[in-house]
């Protein structure tokens, strides 16, 4: 190695510096210049990777309204929004009090009620399964509740309380709560 | 291995200047090739002529296809009714992957059974695992693009595994379908990536054959070319077996092409996507169900792909799992028997992935995941251990030519 160097300095006439500097000045203009590119190959790449990312046009979909006037308390009516169901419930007084009774140490992703509602008896959640997305079951009536007589993932067996938190099953996490609004107290706003 | 003159000038001036000529006739013709492979050295053709075969039906089928959710699924019903042929170059694209598969399965087994992932012929082998995954990924996006129930909800299921990458698998996923679910974004990327795939795999198969070519083909024994005795040229002696083979397996597929076509289908993929309806039961294409088994049987979401992917991960470095340094099967007392216990397990696997995963099924499908781990990463190292095999022949000549042939063939090259 310092032998190679030291050719390199004897016919490069730098006869001042020592053999290791001569080097380093190359290596440093070697690794710069592929740094430098590589950033540049980077930033380039970036517009093409980002047009894979939700469009504006598909962002442009945020909100919808929904007039929950008809649903009686019991029943529960699934909307679409930005592809995915979301389940509005209009809770009963005893689903409600079974959710509150809970104890936090029995929940594998503890979360309050509480937390999980603006008004005690309208629980509205994403209906796609935490596990890979399907749709839970329990919805309509006669349709399997699961465990926790909230709801209950056929595919692969993920039961949800009546506060849709995930009780059993390989779900890792609750049904998720989307950002909301109510409007008035007939129409809520989602997203 | 001498440079042929071609009689046609054309070609000769055309060779001067590219020797395209030659290198076929090298790599074809009068490649060198162990003189006593058998059957089992058929599927490496066969399935770069079904890897044709895909990329001539779906060139034809995308000319009528629209990815587009409001279209597609009827635009595969005017393929199946309207277009002229259009039934055929269906049911040949569709029974098509399957064959492709079978073919591709056997292929890896051979090289199980007689380790021809060996020294030095490991990066083949690793090409090999890749042409495995890139096949499955084309596959998988293939499948959505009919947009039937198990099309879409296949997809939904699959791109959600990302979601277990913890605090970007929500971005990622959300990259991958271009929105906030499986949509018309995630159709139209699908089916351009679909149809840039396979031509990523022709470059994983050349580089496949590049390797090949190097230390050529392993061969039944397991012993190495010794010289020109042990090696008859390509052409005519593989070409005809090849095409022997080449016209069993038309023949079989042409008669599910013709008269069972929907046998490895699903008849709900003939029911259009329906986002607010999940299936009763998900199955995935036979093809996937060992793999689909041993990420269902792990109980937790992140464990189970971890599974999953470990499921390559083994087979990528089975050249270091086994230690052995006879190749082929049949000098190994042992490592004859074990192997066939992956076999058995790959069905058995197989057919618990397409069950409910609850009860016993659940539990065989947890064994089966088990043995399939055991099998690669304990048993294989310790048998090359501590198994004897059995002498290994001198060369390929000596063991497969009768003595006085050895004697003349020898005397004659
Ligand atoms: C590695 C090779 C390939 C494999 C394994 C493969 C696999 C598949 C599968 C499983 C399907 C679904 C079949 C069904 O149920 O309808 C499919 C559909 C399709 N493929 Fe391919 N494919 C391959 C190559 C190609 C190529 C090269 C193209 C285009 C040039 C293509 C174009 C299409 C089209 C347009 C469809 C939708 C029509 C249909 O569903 O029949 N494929 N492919
Ligand atoms: S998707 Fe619901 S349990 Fe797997």
């Amino acid at each position: 190695m310092s032998d190679t160097a030291a050719t390199v300095e004897n016919s490069g006439g730098h006869g001042s510096h020592d053999s290791h500097d001569g080097e380093t000045r190359r290596d440093f203009l070697l690794i710069s210049t592929v740094a430098v590119g590589a950033v540049g190959a980077g930033l380039a790449a970036w517009p093409f990777v980002d047009s894979m990312n939700p469009s504006l046009d598909v962002l442009a979909l945020k909100s919808i309204e929904v007039d929950i006037s008809p649903i009686e308390e019991g029943q529960a009516i699934t909307v679409f929004w930005r592809g995915n169901p979301v389940f509005i419930r209009n809770r009963s007084k005893k689903e409600i009090d079974a959710a509150r009774a809970e104890k936090m140490s029995d929940l594998k992703d503890p979360e309050k009620d509480e937390d999980r509602v603006q008004k005690p008896n309208w629980l509205v959640m994403v209906g796609n399964c935490t596990h890979l997305g399907c749709i839970p079951l329990g919805q309509r009536t006669g349709e399997p509740k699961g465990n926790f007589n909230g709801w209950f993932c056929p595919c692969h067996g993920s039961h949800y309380d009546t506060s849709g938190r995930i009780r059993l099953g390989p779900a890792p996490s609750n049904l998720v709560v989307p950002p909301y609004t109510f409007a008035s107290d007939t129409t809520i706003v989602i997203g | 291995m001498t440079t042929p003159t071609w009689k046609n000038p054309v070609v000769n001036w055309i060779d001067y200047r590219l020797p395209i000529f030659t290198f076929t006739h090298h790599s074809l013709v009068d490649y060198p090739t162990p003189r006593n492979l058998n059957y089992w050295w058929n599927f490496g053709s066969l399935a770069g002529i079904l890897l044709v075969i895909m990329i001539a039906s779906g060139l034809f089928l995308a000319m009528n296809y629209q990815p587009n959710t409001d279209l597609a699924f009827a635009s595969v019903e005017r393929i199946m009714r309207d277009v002229n042929f259009g039934w055929l170059l269906r049911y040949i694209h569709a029974n098509g992957a399957s064959f492709f598969f079978i073919v591709v399965y056997v292929h890896i087994f051979r090289g199980l059974y007689f380790g021809s992932y060996k020294a030095p012929r490991e990066i083949l082998w690793i090409l090999g695992v890749f042409i495995l995954l890139a096949m499955m990924g084309t596959a998988f996006l293939g499948y959505v693009l009919p947009w039937g129930q198990l099309s879409f909800w296949a997809a939904k299921v699959i791109t959600n595994l990302f979601t277990v990458i913890p605090f970007v698998g929500e971005p990622i996923v959300q990259w991958l379908w271009g929105g906030f679910s499986v949509d018309n974004p995630t159709l139209n990327r699908f089916f351009a990536l679909h149809f840039l795939m396979p031509f990523v795999i022709i470059g994983l198969v050349f580089l496949h054959l590049w390797a090949l070519h190097q230390h050529k083909s392993g061969n039944p024994l397991g012993v190495d070319i010794k010289g020109p005795q042990d090696t008859i040229p390509f052409h005519p002696y593989y070409t005809a077996k090849d095409m022997f083979g080449l016209g069993v397996l038309l023949t079989l597929y042409m008669f599910f092409v013709f008269f069972y076509p929907n046998f490895f289908g699903e008849p709900l993929n003939y029911v259009q996507a329906n986002p607010s309806s999940t299936p009763a039961s998900i199955v995935p294409e036979w093809y996937f169900l060992p793999f689909f088994a041993i990420l269902r049987s792990i109980p937790d979401k992140l464990g189970g792909i971890i599974a999953f992917g470990g499921a390559f991960v083994v087979l990528l470095i089975m050249p270091w799992l086994d230690r052995s340094k006879v190749r082929s099967a049949t000098f190994r007392p042992i490592y004859k028997y074990v192997f066939w216990l992956l076999v058995i397990d790959m069905f058995l696997l197989g057919w618990v992935g397409g069950q409910k995963p609850e009860g016993w099924p659940l539990l065989l499908g947890q064994i089966g995941t088990a043995y399939y781990f055991i099998h690669f990463l304990l048993l294989i190292p310790w048998i090359s251990r501590k198994e004897t095999p059995l002498p290994v022949p001198e060369s390929i000549a000596s063991a497969v030519l009768p003595e006085s042939g050895t004697a003349t063939q020898g005397a004659s090259q």
